[in-house]
């Protein structure tokens, strides 16, 4: 029982940085019809921020902080700079510029900084347990749990009561007819791209927390995870990327759990497989996009 | 002789090789109701999508309320007080009413601040929208979400409203609704720009009307005189 429980935790701390990632593709896949490739390259800037600021003297919770805006900003020029001149073309060529993107800032990264990791150490106050009962549950899980908790409720509230979240709701469902009544269209894309940065900053945080050190390609297996939970939970829906991301993080976690040592090495083709599974049944994802009634 | 609010000159519209409004010359002054017909693909929404700056003008200019709009944003268009529903309704279907109501008052500081104050006119003019206003959008029947699209356009206050067949696919009496809706309107002081596929419905309530075929605008007058001169060869196409 116990143990089911600290897997449980494991597979809520896991699936919670997927759905994060997931939303992100999921946020910006609504409004402008773009699978962003470059989106893990955000969580990278996240690392090298977290690292150069802490570097600099900056205080760890700050780093974060800082960590998190610096891929917000980026996302929001990544944007600004390369989406929005093709913004007009055809998706392919907005497909091949994020992808393009992408292999550039993955170059920067290894011949501007180092193609080897450079480590972001986790403080000692964060790295014990706490006993609830007879249970030692990790405080960087608890952390990351609720900061999963906090962002996905933020972010709820941001779409339902602000203006500015109806209105990326409103052009999420028809940008054509948000435009008529006077949406201001780059404004809602770049709040789009600013909330997928602040969501990929958010989850490179926690990623830190686990593996302690960013290289280059420190984006890239979990946006390509985060990646299967948006298709899975219904590619354009923002609640099915959170439950896709869960989804796939209780598969992960019960497999490492539970598979027999032997088989340890075919996780990820597993995994991989049941997701197949339900899309095969659900062609659309657990979610599906609504279609617009007229 | 009363203020033109809009006027329309040697207008084009054109989607790559296709030429759906080519000069076309089209003036509504304050206080009238003015009806735009023509057959399918005749390209009355192009005409009126161009105005709004939906779609770029391929020639000619667009003069709202003494100013030129065309070539400014929609946002722009929207602020100086000319709106569009839009054909088929287009209402936000996982929206609620209020907030399909709130985005049409998001073109401009002051109109968001007027929201609530606006949102409370609509439903005293839409009453069956105030019992709905939790409601999602989707589930609205389609004369209600035909009455959410025109208030959603009317929260941004119009001196002109272009309504794009708002007819379209709905009862018999459900459209006497939203005929009665556009008469009171009008009494109200809305300028109205009407596309109608259903031209005697229209001339009914028109001032004066425009007939577009092929793109261009073949004939106008008042509703006896298009009347006269023959209404149904030009929506055969025999014109
Ligand atoms: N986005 C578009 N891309 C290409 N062609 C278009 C587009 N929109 C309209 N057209 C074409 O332009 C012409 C005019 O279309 P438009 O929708 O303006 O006609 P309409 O008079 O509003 O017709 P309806 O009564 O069916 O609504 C048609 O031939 C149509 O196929
Ligand atoms: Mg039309």
């Amino acid at each position: 029982m116990e143990y089911f429980l600290q897997q449980g935790l494991n597979a809520l701390a896991l699936g919670g940085t997927y759905a994060l990632l997931g939303l992100g593709l999921a946020v910006v896949f609504s409004v402008l019809g773009l699978i962003n490739f470059a989106h893990g390259e955000l969580m990278t800037l996240t690392g090298y921020g977290i690292f150069y600021t802490l570097l600099m003297g900056v205080p760890y919770p700050l780093a974060l902080l800082a960590g998190v805006l610096i891929a917000a900003l980026a996302a929001v020029l990544m944007e600004r700079i390369a989406f929005r001149p093709v913004r007009n073309a055809s998706p392919t060529t907005m497909l091949l510029t994020s992808f393009a993107v992408s292999t550039i800032l993955h170059i920067l990264f290894q011949n501007l900084i180092s193609a080897r990791p450079k480590a972001i150490p986790v403080p000692d106050a964060i790295i014990g347990a706490v006993s609830v009962g007879s249970m030692q549950i990790g405080i960087i899980q608890l952390l990351s749990i609720a900061i999963t908790a906090v962002s996905l409720l933020g972010l709820t509230l941001f779409l339902k009561k602000s203006l500015l979240g109806i209105a990326m709701r409103a052009a999420a469902e028809d940008f054509n007819v948000a435009r008529l009544m006077g949406v201001n269209a780059n404004m809602v894309i770049s709040t789009a791209f600013a909330i997928s940065g602040i969501l990929a900053g958010i989850a490179g945080v926690l990623w830190l927390f686990q593996r302690g050190s960013v290289d280059p390609m420190m984006g890239f297996l979990p946006v390509l995870k985060a990646f299967i939970a948006v298709v899975l939970g219904g590619l354009g829906s923002l609640t099915g990327a959170v439950i896709g991301g869960f989804i796939l993080g209780i598969i992960e976690v019960s497999l490492r759990a539970y598979l027999p040592d032997g088989m340890l090495a075919y996780r990820d083709a597993i995994s991989l497989t049941l997701v197949i599974l339900v899309l095969f049944f659900l062609p659309q994802g657990i979610v599906p996009r609504r279609e617009s009634v007229r | 002789m009363p203020v033109t609010l809009l006027s329309v000159q040697k207008v084009a519209v054109r989607y790559g090789a296709i030429q759906a409004v080519e000069n076309a010359e089209l003036a509504v002054a304050a206080g009238e109701i003015v009806t735009l017909l023509g057959a399918n693909g005749a390209g009355k929404s192009s005409l009126l999508n161009a105005c709004m700056g939906l779609v770029p003008l391929a020639g000619g200019q667009v003069h709202f309320d003494g100013q030129r709009i065309s070539g400014t944003r929609t946002e722009h268009v929207v602020r100086r007080g000319m709106t569009l529903t839009p054909e088929g309704r287009r209402v936000f279907p996982g929206l609620s009413v209020a907030d399909n109501l709130a985005i049409g008052a998001a073109a401009s500081p002051q109109l968001r601040r007027e929201t609530a104050a606006r949102r409370t006119e609509m439903y005293d003019l839409f009453p069956r929208l105030h019992e709905r206003q939790k409601q999602l959008a989707g589930t609205l029947s389609g004369g209600e979400q035909q009455m959410l699209a025109i208030a959603r356009s009317l929260m941004s206050n119009p001196k002109l409203l272009l309504l794009d067949e708002p007819s379209l696919g709905l009862a018999p009496n459900i459209v006497d609704q939203i005929f009665d809706i556009i008469a009171a309107l009008r009494a109200r002081g809305v300028t109205i720009l009407l596309v109608e596929q259903n031209a005697e419905l229209a001339l009914d309530i028109a001032d004066r009307g425009y007939v577009l075929a092929g793109g261009r605008i073949v004939l106008s007058g008042t509703p006896g005189e298009l009347r006269a001169s023959g209404l149904e060869r030009v929506y055969l196409g025999a014109h």
